[in-house]
């Protein structure tokens, strides 16, 4: 039944291909064995029928437009391919047949931070990526490469030595699968499983391995959710990381984000994520936090739309809206008033995550998990305590661009909370403009002596892996016998922050910021300093004194009138 | 007592339209300031950037026709001592009867009070708002204007300022014009009719 229910899928994306509901018949016929395997009952007939049917929707929709992320314009069709016939041993020999015909996608990749995650900030010359920064989710991957790699684009990163040169290893199918039935087993260091495993384990669901064949004959262009299963499930789960990309992402309403709509315009990610060699435009570690370029045109572009102003420009407010609309672009980002609030598409993001409460039993001597009434985990014996939160209304920066992180082996100043992340930017500078963040916090482990972030060896089967024996002491050293560092022997947990720009899930335009949300008292913007903003700043001993003038007059004359009126009687009677 | 045609048909028009939109400049400016919210920030702004240009339109006209009718001779200070007469006066004799020290005529409108009162008016408070404002209005063009050096709060203090000089103005006005004149509210009925009742020794 499951090969069935694949290809059903196989000829809705024939179907739409060929953009004719007359010719799905001969498409039919064009898959070797098709045919003899589903019409060969009365059920099978039946079942036969309603692939039709479904087909012949899909396609009608093609037609009109409407199908979007589905489309498909490319000139070849993989399911014919004789390499792609299988049957494939593992993904890495999926890959050597890619790249039997694509024969340089593997030298593109291995020069992309998905590939290598490591990324050169020309910017502030500092060394980040994966392999090299600390955060206050899972802290670091370090000695949990198994587990963290499982959203690597490659297959085989267990531990340091993986050999980033290898071309097999990279793994096409996470990206280019369209079959949705291809998944990355969690803990096999990038590699799907291969023979019915459980996870979680223990738990009696077991996962069945993907049909790579049938994989490896979809592929196709990456829809949202092919970045989606990295990327929306960021520090370990769903919407955990950023807030702005969860599952509610994969078909998201026009209410959660403008452009993805799944009725709407149904972008994916690489309509603004513009790609080049397998090189995707736009970072986190080095934002354009003004693009003063406007919209890209040919001869003038940063080949990217990965800005709001790629295809908006930089006056993106028509002659009805409030002139001070396009005056505003030049020193608060679009997000700032389009984005109100993060985590609308009904998840929850993490916003507080403490590692030093991890390791609790209940009073049955069994690990302890509490959970709220929505289903989030607000304690974790394995992780500590986190706080959860959707419509969160964000912290805001000046921001221009600049970020410094607190890197592996950096010291840190633990009087008071640790910036993970430091960002820049002021209103004299004329490339900073106001941003929105999620500022994530937390406590986490740290060498108390040596003031450096501990980079824990949480996942493992050895005796050190802290969610092995809950040792603290042990998971922090060999942490940092593992990366090289040396460690007092003294550790606890510090408290840290890490700011996160916010640019997915831009709202319908109806409910963006009004001009109040800032300009008053005690507005969104009441914390940022250094500069003077109508409807929020004054200046208090000129309030005071204008204001006793003003009731000082009023009391006065109120006063005089009083006296008036008691000697009217007796101005009368003389 | 004699009618005498006191206030000319612009004079009136040029101070009710300026009373409407001082008041509405007020209402809207102190919104924008923060101490309250009435139409919403943004509206506010839009009503007070309305009613600033109007009202520049009009001080150009109220300026012209002083310059040009000689109505500006009703605002040379007073000699001290009818001052201080006049502080006397308010100060004690409006409470014994005593007869108000000041007849007015049609070129004497003002007593010396008034003319000091309407001279910083005038000459002090209204170019403090309109420079001020000015400035503050074409904020987003300072740099193309060679202003870039120029910040926001200054200006805003200046303009403030202004507005809360305004504001104890028109309280003290108010009070002035509504309740002194000696038939009730005869200066409003004045204000609006052009004609007002003058004693006869002070024709």
């Amino acid at each position: 039944m499951i090969s069935k229910l694949l290809n059903t899928n196989t000829l809705i994306r024939s179907t739409i291909s060929n953009r004719s509901l007359f010719r799905a018949k001969s498409v039919r016929q064009s898959f070797p064995g098709f045919d003899g395997q589903l019409v060969s009952s009365w059920p099978g007939t039946l079942f036969s029928l309603s692939l039709y049917l479904v087909a012949s929707i899909a396609a009608f929709f093609s037609l009109s437009g409407v199908a979007g992320a589905v489309q498909q314009t490319s000139t070849a069709d993989h399911s014919k391919f004789e390499q792609l016939r299988g049957p494939f041993e593992n993904g890495p020999a999926v890959t050597k047949a890619c790249l039997g015909c694509h024969t340089e996608a593997a030298k593109q990749l291995h020069k992309t931070t998905h590939w290598t995650w490591a990324f050169d900030n020309a910017l502030t010359g500092e060394k980040l990526g994966k392999k090299n920064v600390v955060n206050n989710f899972c802290v670091a991957t370090a000695t949990n490469w198994p587990r963290c790699t499982s959203c690597h684009i490659g297959y085989g990163w267990k531990d340091d030595k993986f050999d980033l040169t290898s071309e097999v290893n990279v793994d096409c199918l996470v990206c280019h699968d369209t079959t949705g039935t291809y998944k990355k087993f969690p803990t096999d260091a990038g590699h799907p499983n291969y023979e019915p495993k459980m996870w979680p384990p223990k738990s009696g669901k077991v996962r069945q391995p993907p049909d790579l064949v049938k994989v490896a004959q979809g592929v196709g262009k990456p829809g949202r959710s092919n970045c989606g299963a990295c990327h929306f499930y960021g520090g370990g789960g769903d919407g955990v990381k950023h807030g702005h990309l969860d599952s509610s992402m994969h078909n998201p309403k026009h209410a959660t984000d403008v452009h993805m709509d799944v009725d709407g315009l149904n972008f994916t990610c690489q309509t603004c994520h513009t790609t080049g060699g397998h090189q995707i435009s736009g970072s986190r570690y080095a934002p354009t936090a003004t693009d003063e370029k406007g919209i890209d045109i040919p001869g003038r572009t940063d080949d990217s739309r990965a800005s709001c102003e790629s295809c908006h420009g930089n006056t993106p407010h028509g002659a009805q809206a409030n002139a001070k609309l396009n005056q505003h672009t030049d020193k608060i980002a679009c997000v700032t008033c389009h984005v109100p609030e993060f985590a609308r598409g009904g998840r929850k993001t993490k916003m507080w995550w403490d590692w030093s409460t991890a390791g609790r039993k209940d009073q049955h001597g069994k690990p302890l998990v509490i959970k709220d009434a929505d289903g989030y985990d607000t304690y974790d014996f394995k992780k500590g305590d986190f706080r959860w939160e959707s419509n969160v209304v964000p912290e805001y920066r000046w921001f221009n661009g600049e970020v410094r992180h607190a890197t592996m082996g950096k010291k840190i100043d633990d009087s008071a909370v640790v910036p993970i992340n430091v960002t820049s930017g002021s209103y004299d500078d004329p490339k900073s403009r106001i941003w929105p963040f999620k500022v994530m916090r937390g406590r986490q482990p740290y060498d108390s002596e040596n003031k450096v972030l501990a980079v824990p060896h949480l996942f493992g089967k050895d005796g050190d892996a802290y969610w092995k024996s809950f040792d603290w002491g042990r998971a922090i050293k060999a942490g940092f016998d593992a990366t090289g560092q040396p460690f007092s022997g003294k550790f606890g947990f510090v408290e840290t922050e890490y700011a996160w720009p916010v640019t997915h899930m831009v709202a319908p335009k109806e409910q963006a910021l009004s001009c109040d949300a800032c300009h008053s008292r005690d507005g969104r913007l009441a914390k940022l300093g250094g500069f003077y903003m109508p409807g929020r700043d004054r200046l208090q001993w000129l309030d005071w004194l204008g204001w006793l003038a003003v009731f000082g007059t009023l009391g006065g004359v109120s006063l005089h009138g009083l006296l008036r009126l008691l000697t009217a009687g007796k101005r009368r009677s003389s | 007592m004699a009618r005498v045609r006191m206030y000319s048909r612009f004079l009136r028009l040029w101070h009710w339209l300026q009373a409407l939109l001082v008041i509405m400049l007020l209402l809207t400016g102190f919104e924008v300031h923060g101490s309250y919210r009435l139409f919403g920030f943004e509206h506010a702004v839009d009503y007070h950037r309305l009613a600033a240009w109007s009202l520049l339109g009009l001080w150009a006209l109220a300026w012209f026709w002083h310059l040009t009718t000689g109505e500006w001779k009703q605002y040379i200070p007073s000699p001290i001592d009818r001052v201080i007469a006049m502080l006397r006066y308010y100060g004690v004799g409006i409470f014994r009867g005593e007869p108000h020290p000041f007849h007015k005529d049609r070129w004497h409108r003002h007593n010396p009070l008034q003319r000091m009162a309407y001279l910083s008016l005038h000459v002090l408070i209204g170019p403090a708002i309109w420079i001020s404002g000015l400035a503050y209005i074409s904020y987003p063009y300072w740099a193309q204007l060679g202003l870039g050096g120029l910040s926001l709060a200054p200006v805003a203090l200046v303009h403030t300022a202004a507005a809360f000089l305004m504001l104890t103005f028109l309280v003290a006005h108010l009070y002035l014009a509504l309740t002194t004149s000696e038939a009730p509210f005869a200066y409003l009925k004045g204000m609006i009719s052009g004609y007002e009742e003058i004693s006869d020794e002070s024709r």
